[in-house]
C-alpha cells in the first residue's frame, strides 16, 4: 500500500463509519463596514503609520513630484538609476530615471535602492497592502530586495477589513500581505521595524 | 475509541522531537532553579499579553470570529481524506508535486532525496513545527546537506547549540545580553562593538544572512495555511526570512502537517484575523505569502508539499482528544499560563510546549511516552479563554489524565488511597468517620492554615507539591445540625 492510501486509509478509521459532520459555518462576523471612504483612508493610514510606515497623501496628478519627494527624505541623495519599478507602474507615477524591471535574474534587483510597485487592494482595519504578481505589482523579489518600498494606494482599492480583502484577489495569483516594514519581535517580544525584508515602507495614497 | 484499538500508529521512537529525556516534574524542577530563565520568561510573556489583550480588545467582533474558526477546524476534521484529496489534486494542477510521509522517518528520506536530486548541499529553512517536529535538520545533516535556519529565534537556538522553548519565539528564554554573547562567539566576520540593543541585533542577523538568500537554491518551508479547493499554501511572517526562503531559490520543498489543510479560499479570512492578533499581538503580521503551485517568471520553479501525518490521524482516532488538531500554533496559551510562565518551554520536552504541547505530544506520541504531561496543568483554564479557535484544552488534560490512569497495570499508592476515599464518599457511616478522623489533621497543623509538607512517604509525593489545607474545627454538616437542630 502507497503511503497516500495508507494515510487516507487511517483518516477513515479515525473518523469512523458514520461522521458526524457539522452544520453550516455560521459566519455571524463583520463582512462590511459602513464608514465612509475617506474615513477608511484614515484608518489605513493611522495602521500604516503604527507600523512605522511613511505615509504620503496626494491628488492624481501629482503622483510622480510626491514619490520623488519621499524618495530623497527616504533615501538622501541618489542616483535615479537606482530606483527600479513594476513593469505595469503608469508613466505618469515613476520617478525621472527609474529603471523598469526587465525580468533580470531576480537576486539582480538586490543592486537597487528602491522599489516603486502598485497594490492590487489595501485592506484598512489592519494597514494591509496586497501585492498580486501582476505587472503593477510586480514580481516578489521586486518588492523584497530593494531596501526601500514605495508602495502606490488609489482610493478606490481601499477596502475596510479582511474578507473584503480577501474577496478582491485571486487565489491562485502569488500574492504578497504586506503590513509595514520587516519587522521583528524575536527579542524578548518587543517589536524592532527591519530585518531581512525592506527596512523602509512609504505608502503613495491617491485620493 | 482510541488509535491503539483501532491499529493507527503514533509517532515513532527514535527521531524528531516529541518526547523528553526526563518527565515534566524533574525536567521542570531544574529549570525553576534558574533565576535567570525565569526572569526572561516573566518579562517577555507579560509583554505579549499586554499587546495580545490590546489588539484582541479592539476588535468587536472576536467571538465571532472565535466561534466561526473553532466551526471550520471541526468541520475540516470532518471531511479531512476529502479536503487532502482536493489539496493534491490542485497543486498539482498547478505545477506542484505532493508527496504522502506516514511518519517522521519518511517525511526526512523524502526531503533529503528531494534535496540531493538537486545536487545542492545546503538549504535555507523558514521557521516551521513541523520540520522541528520530525527532527529534519538532523536528517539532512547525517546526509551532509546543511540546514540554515533564517528566522532570528530559530537562529539564535542554531547559533547556541540550544533547543526551541516557545512556539512562536523559540528564543523565548534568553535575553538581549545573552543574545549578543551568542552572536559574538558564532557570527563569522560580526562587529565586535555589536550591543545588546534590538535593533543591532536583528541588523546582525540581516548581515549574516543576506548572502546566504542571495545563494540558496532550496529552500524548505513549513505552512500555515493550505487551501483545499485552490491549493494555495500560506506562510505567515515577520521579518522577510520566509518571503526570502519561497521567492529567490529555484526550488522550494514545504513540510506539512494534514491537519493544516483548509476546505476554502474563504476560510482564510476568518484565520488571518484570528492569528496576528493572538501570536504577536498585532493587527496584522508584517507579511503573509500566498501561492499555488509554480508561477513562470516569479519565484520557485519546482515546487513539492510534503504532508506528513506522524501520529496525527491517531490523534483524530479520539473524539474528546482532536480537538487538539485545530491548533493554529499562535502560542497565546503559553504566553498566558502560570505553569509555562514558571517552568519554561525546555521542561515539556517536546517541540510543542505549554498547553497545548500538554495535550498534543502525549497524544501524538501514545500517552505512554508523555505520561506526565497532561498533569503539567492546575487546570485554570487561561489557556482554553484566550485560544482563538476555542480548544478546551483543560478537558483534553483531564481526558488524558483518566486515559493515563486506565493504562495503569500496576496499582499505585495513589490509587489505592482515592479507592478507598471513593468508598468512603459512598457511606455516610464510613464519610463521618472519616472526617472525625481528618479532625486530628488540626494537631499536625499547630494552627497553621495549611498542614506541614514534610509528611512521611509515600504520602510526602503529594504534599511536596500540594497544601493540603487544615481540616475546619466543624464540618459543614456539623454546623447544619448546630444551627438547624438536624
Amino acid at each position: 500500500m502507497t503511503a497516500r492510501e495508507d494515510i487516507l486509509g487511517r483518516i477513515r478509521t479515525a473518523l469512523g463509519p458514520d461522521r458526524r459532520v457539522p452544520a453550516e459555518i455560521s459566519r455571524d462576523y463583520r463582512l462590511t463596514d459602513d464608514r465612509s471612504p475617506d474615513d477608511l483612508l484614515d484608518v489605513l493610514t493611522d495602521r500604516l503609520e503604527d507600523y512605522k510606515a511613511t505615509v504620503v497623501r496626494c491628488g492624481p496628478a501629482d503622483v510622480a513630484p510626491t514619490m520623488a519627494r519621499a524618495l530623497r527624505t527616504a533615501l538622501g541623495e541618489h542616483a535615479p538609476a537606482d530606483v527600479v519599478v513594476a513593469p505595469g507602474v503608469p508613466a505618469a507615477w515613476r520617478p525621472d530615471g527609474a529603471v523598469e524591471d526587465d525580468g533580470r535574474p531576480a537576486v539582480d534587483l538586490a543592486a537597487y535602492a528602491a522599489a516603486v510597485a502598485g497594490v492590487s487592494v489595501a485592506i484598512a482595519e489592519t494597514g494591509t497592502l496586497v501585492l498580486d504578481g501582476s505587472a503593477l505589482s510586480g514580481r516578489r523579489a521586486l518588492s523584497l530586495l530593494p531596501d526601500c518600498l514605495v508602495c502606490v494606494v488609489e482610493a478606490h482599492q481601499v477596502v475596510s477589513g479582511v474578507p473584503e480583502g480577501l474577496a478582491r484577489l485571486d487565489p491562485t495569483a502569488p500574492l504578497t500581505m504586506i503590513s509595514g516594514p520587516s519587522a521583528t519581535s524575536d527579542i524578548e517580544l518587543q517589536r524592532v521595524e527591519g530585518v531581512h525584508g525592506p527596512r523602509t515602507l512609504v505608502v503613495v495614497l491617491v485620493a | 475509541m482510541t488509535a491503539v484499538f483501532l491499529g493507527i500508529p503514533t509517532a515513532p521512537r527514535g527521531v524528531g522531537h516529541l518526547r523528553g529525556d526526563e518527565s515534566f516534574p524533574d525536567a521542570a524542577r531544574n529549570s525553576l532553579q534558574n533565576g535567570q530563565l525565569r526572569a526572561n520568561l516573566g518579562h517577555a510573556t507579560s509583554t505579549i499579553r499586554g499587546k495580545r489583550a490590546a489588539v484582541v480588545g479592539e476588535v468587536a467582533d472576536w467571538a465571532e470570529l472565535r466561534e466561526a474558526g473553532r466551526a471550520i477546524k471541526a468541520a475540516t476534521m470532518a471531511r479531512l481524506d476529502e479536503h487532502l484529496i482536493a489539496l493534491e489534486e490542485q497543486v498539482t494542477a498547478r505545477g506542484g508535486t505532493v508527496h504522502w510521509a506516514r511518519d517522521a522517518n519518511e517525511a526526512n528520506a523524502i526531503v533529503t532525496r528531494l534535496v540531493q536530486a538537486t545536487g545542492t548541499d545546503e538549504v535555507v529553512k523558514v521557521k516551521s513545527m513541523a520540520t522541528q517536529e520530525i527532527g529534519l535538520n538532523e536528517a539532512l545533516e547525517a546526509a551532509g546537506i546543511a540546514a540554515h535556519e533564517t528566522d532570528l529565534a530559530e537562529l539564535i537556538v542554531q547559533l547556541g547549540e540550544d533547543k526551541p522553548s516557545h512556539i512562536l519565539v523559540p528564543a523565548i528564554h534568553k535575553n538581549r545580553a545573552e543574545i549578543r554573547e551568542i552572536f559574538l562567539r558564532t557570527m563569522p566576520g560580526v562587529d565586535p562593538e555589536l550591543t545588546d540593543e534590538p535593533r543591532h541585533l536583528a541588523m546582525a542577523a540581516r548581515a549574516h544572512l543576506r548572502e546566504r538568500f542571495l545563494r540558496a537554491r532550496v529552500a524548505i518551508s513549513g505552512a500555515n495555511f493550505a487551501v483545499a479547493e485552490t491549493g494555495t499554501l500560506a506562510v505567515v511572517e515577520s521579518e522577510g526570512n520566509g518571503r526570502m526562503c519561497l521567492t529567490l531559490p529555484q526550488t522550494l520543498i514545504t513540510v506539512m502537517g494534514i491537519e493544516k489543510v483548509v476546505p476554502t479560499w474563504r476560510d482564510l479570512e476568518v484565520f488571518l484575523q484570528l492569528l496576528p492578533r493572538s501570536s504577536t499581538g498585532e493587527r496584522m503580521n508584517p507579511y503573509t505569502s500566498l501561492w499555488a503551485g509554480v508561477t513562470p517568471g516569479d519565484g520557485p520553479q519546482e515546487f513539492h508539499l510534503v504532508l506528513v501525518d506522524n501520529g496525527r490521524t491517531a490523534v483524530l482516532a479520539d473524539e474528546v482528544g482532536r480537538e487538539a488538531l485545530h491548533c493554529i500554533r499562535c502560542s497565546a496559551c503559553l504566553n498566558v499560563c502560570p505553569v509555562y510562565e514558571r517552568a519554561g518551554g525546555h521542561a515539556y520536552g517536546s517541540v510543542y510546549p505549554g498547553p497545548i504541547g500538554a495535550v498534543l505530544s502525549p497524544q501524538l506520541t501514545g500517552v505512554q511516552d508523555n505520561a506526565s504531561l497532561p498533569y503539567a496543568s492546575s487546570l485554570c483554564g487561561a489557556c482554553y479563554d484566550v485560544c482563538p479557535v476555542a480548544i478546551d484544552i483543560p478537558s483534553i488534560l483531564v481526558h488524558l489524565r483518566a486515559e493515563h490512569v486506565e493504562a495503569q497495570t500496576r496499582t499505585t499508592p495513589e490509587a489505592v488511597a482515592f479507592r478507598a476515599l471513593s468508598k468512603a464518599m459512598s457511606s455516610p457511616r464510613l464519610w463521618r468517620l472519616a472526617q472525625r478522623a481528618a479532625g486530628l489533621g488540626r494537631f499536625l497543623a499547630r494552627g497553621r492554615p495549611t498542614l506541614p509538607a514534610a509528611l512521611p512517604p509515600p504520602a510526602s509525593k503529594w504534599t511536596r507539591t500540594r497544601d493540603l489545607p487544615t481540616p475546619p474545627a466543624e464540618t459543614f454538616t456539623q454546623a447544619w445540625a448546630r444551627e438547624h437542630g438536624g
